[in-house]
């Protein structure tokens, strides 16, 4: 099959078939990683642009040696928080990158929806690499390719959600991607982080954490944005560890092989203790490695594919 | 100058007159509405057959943006935009730049009005000085000058205590307090209506208590104080439950709801289109559905545009950082019509919420047909069927959500003061 979209805005666009291609394309890129030379001819000659409004250290260097190793030339462009904060509006910043010609602006911004205004108005190929509270379509893409490389497929397993829905763009690329590809979502979190309606994305929303890994497959931690929780979504942290914090002792409820994940990086000692974050049931450094394969396979895609040699 | 309207469906809910009549203007004033009227020396003939002729129409919310943002609109493109859309006298909110909290404001925005304006301005002054929710402006002062309410519009007083007082102190003066309804710490940092929309689009809600929570304070302090209360641009089922209640048990209360609050839901903003981002936000369906039968049953007394230009610049950016509002007044007639068409309302109570209510919800003179009484006429084609395109509009601004829509009704003649201020082209 052939990747058909121009720009990968979010998970929400894309089919099965399409997520499914993404993760095949990805996993043949994987090889290349482990290489003496880490370098393939694919995107030769192509200029990627890494216009990054939000601070942001692993995804951007995760693009920025996903697009160096099929040999494209990236550029990273770090705006202070918002183009706002600079006087410039973000057309005006747009048409300004596009005037220098590249072939795919990746983006990262506060505002939901940014890449898609950018992608209305440019030429060039957009990748949302997380828009405000939306989606983040190459980590949800990443947990994927992590799960079924350590489970074989996604069909019809458990997967857990636990921590900041409301505020969590991973959660909302997680829950399109997985329920997508056969998986049950399953939710929980305190209730001040439960956004209406998630449910009707497919989901269920649990009131007990407990209750939500019992038997699950995968346990996925959300990062709690302590800067974003302001004064009254969160008594104080201690309590949040307590009542939604995975420790071993609750790991025990889940599947007796299950994963863990977060997207990172990590409070530990809030959602993750360290005996957790650190343990033999924890993928969070696959989920890294796979990043970077996905990344590849999501910029190679959108460029259509068939630019250079393949590897 | 004579003007002699022939053959038209006069519809005047306020006197229950629904007839084919003739309509003879002179100097300035209705002279006779009668059938079959014969008259020499007119000096203009409206053939008026198969159209309707009603009172002239009347928005009690919009922002002229004059003084101090006229890039949006000033008081000459705002008055043409009205005259436009069929309404002959506007009242406008006191969110300007100054704030019109005195009555040298007001007497600015009046002068303007009667140097460039086309249609009737009514300021509407602000409650508290600055809107700041501080302490009250000289409301006496300021009715003298012109004002004909108070509101402090966008800026929501947070006091109760500060409110009751704005109440007890327009009482006397017979001036309603206008109130925007909102509850700001619910509101918070939320840019659209709170539920499954916003979940999907990741941007930050606006619950629908934030409205009713702040509207059943807002009544039960007409109710204790006595007082006129206007709510402004009601959105939701809980306030409008609030309202008709307090309205079953004798409370002074008038309220208004716009046309895009009965033609959207927050399904327009998908695409993360800024022309749907207003405030209050749109809401889901069952909440538009209650504005419809609010309309229906008479809670909700009047429609008012909440005309709210916006430069381009505004709007063209991301949709938490965009300006709230959309501008209104030249298609709400059609947009009001479309109840009709749904079997919402009649076309006499269409026609009501238009004229008749929003006077007496400000106390203002016109709303009717009346011999003798200055004519502010609007003669109406209801089945003209057009495509709205935001560049034609006669606003400055163009940040509509019906650009391209199809829409059916539209004014042919806007009489003011016995001057045709608009003919349709």
């Amino acid at each position: 099959m052939a990747f058909r979209h121009k720009h990968i805005l979010g998970i929400e666009q894309l089919s099965k078939e399409d997520i499914g291609f993404i993760l095949d394309t990805a996993d043949s890129f994987k090889e290349i990683n482990t290489r003496d030379i880490k370098k393939v001819p694919t995107l030769r000659g192509k200029t990627i642009i890494n216009l990054f409004f939000e601070a942001s250290t692993r995804t951007r260097t995760s693009f920025e040696i996903a697009g160096k190793r099929l040999s494209a030339d990236t550029i990273n462009i770090t705006a202070s928080s918002s183009s706002v904060v600079k006087g410039e509006t973000l057309e005006d910043t747009a048409r300004n990158i596009e005037a220098m010609h590249p072939d795919i602006i990746v983006m990262r911004h506060s505002a939901s929806g940014a890449p898609h205004y950018l992608a209305d108005r440019l030429d060039c190929s957009i990748i949302n690499a997380g828009d405000g509270a939306h989606e983040h379509p190459t980590q949800a893409l990443l947990d994927m390719l992590t799960i079924r490389q350590h489970k074989g497929s996604l069909e019809g397993l458990k997967v857990a959600i636990i921590g900041d829905i409301t505020h969590s763009r991973v959660a909302r690329s997680d829950i399109y991607g997985l329920t997508r590809m056969g998986a049950e979502v399953r939710l929980a979190g305190p209730g001040t982080m439960i956004p209406p309606g998630i449910e009707r994305l497919g989901a269920k929303v649990y009131a007990d954490m407990r209750e939500a890994i019992k038997g699950a497959d995968v346990v996925m931690m959300l990062r709690i944005q302590l800067e974003r929780q302001g004064k009254t979504l969160l008594p104080t942290l201690r309590e949040y560890a307590k009542f939604y914090g995975l420790n071993p002792r609750n790991l025990t409820l889940a599947a007796p092989d299950a994963l863990v994940m977060h997207p990172g990086p990590v409070n530990r000692g809030v959602e993750l203790s360290s005996y957790v974050a650190d343990g033999g049931q924890s993928v969070i450094l696959d989920q890294v490695e796979n990043g970077v394969a996905v990344r590849m396979a999501a910029l190679y895609l959108v460029l259509g594919g068939e630019q250079g040699d393949n590897a | 100058m004579k003007i002699l309207i022939k053959g038209g469906r006069v519809l005047d809910p306020a006197h229950n007159i629904d007839d084919s009549l003739d309509l003879l203007i002179e100097d300035g004033t209705i002279s006779r509405i009668d059938k079959n009227i014969q008259e020499q020396g007119v000096d203009e003939m409206i053939e008026a057959k198969g159209q309707l002729v009603t009172p002239g129409l009347i928005d009690i919310h919009v922002h002229l943006r004059d003084p101090g943002f006229e890039y949006k609109e000033d008081i000459a493109s705002g008055t043409r935009a009205a005259v436009a859309g069929g309404f002959t006298a506007v009242a406008c909110m006191p969110n300007t730049k100054p704030v019109n909290d005195n009555h040298t404001v007001t007497t600015y925005i009046k002068t303007r009005a009667v140097e460039q304006g086309v249609c009737r301005v009514y300021p509407v002054g602000a409650i508290t000085k600055g809107s700041k929710g501080e302490s009250l402006t000289e409301m006496g002062d300021m009715r003298d000058a012109g004002c004909v309410a108070f509101s402090d519009d966008g800026h929501p007083v947070g006091s109760g205590e500060l409110m009751r007082r704005a109440l007890e102190y327009a009482k006397p003066f017979n001036l309603p307090i206008i109130s925007h309804s909102e509850d700001l710490d619910l509101v918070g940092q939320g840019v659209m209506n709170e539920g499954f929309v916003a979940t999907e689009l990741g941007l930050k809600g606006i619950p629908w208590v934030a409205e009713a929570a702040a509207v059943a304070r807002e009544v039960m302090l007409a109710e204790f104080t006595g007082a006129h209360l206007h709510v402004a641009h009601v959105s939701t089922r809980a306030a409008i439950d609030i309202v008709r209640q307090a309205k079953k048990r004798g409370v002074r209360v008038t309220c208004e709801a716009t046309p895009h609050h009965f033609t959207l839901t927050e399904e327009a903003v998908r695409g993360y289109d800024t022309n749907a981002k207003m405030n209050p936000p749109l809401r889901d369906a069952d909440d538009l559905e209650a504005v419809r039968e609010g309309l229906a049953d008479g809670t909700i007394d009047t429609i008012a545009t909440d005309h709210a230009p916006h430069h381009i610049d505004e709007k063209n950016v991301e949709f938490n950082i965009a300006l709230y509002g959309v501008v209104g007044l030249e298609t709400a007639l059609p947009l009001t019509l479309r109840l009709v068409e749904d079997g919402v309302l009649s076309l006499r109570d269409a026609i009501a919420k238009l004229t008749i209510n929003p006077a007496r919800a400000l106390n203002l003179p016109g709303g009717t047909l009346e011999a003798g009484r200055p004519a502010d006429v609007t003669v109406i084609d209801l089945n003209h069927s057009w495509t709205v395109s935001a560049a034609n509009l006669v606003s400055k601004s163009k940040n509509t959500p019906f650009d391209g829509w199809k829409l059916k009704g539209i004014a042919t003649h806007t009489i003011v003061d016995g001057k045709i201020a608009y003919r349709k082209g």
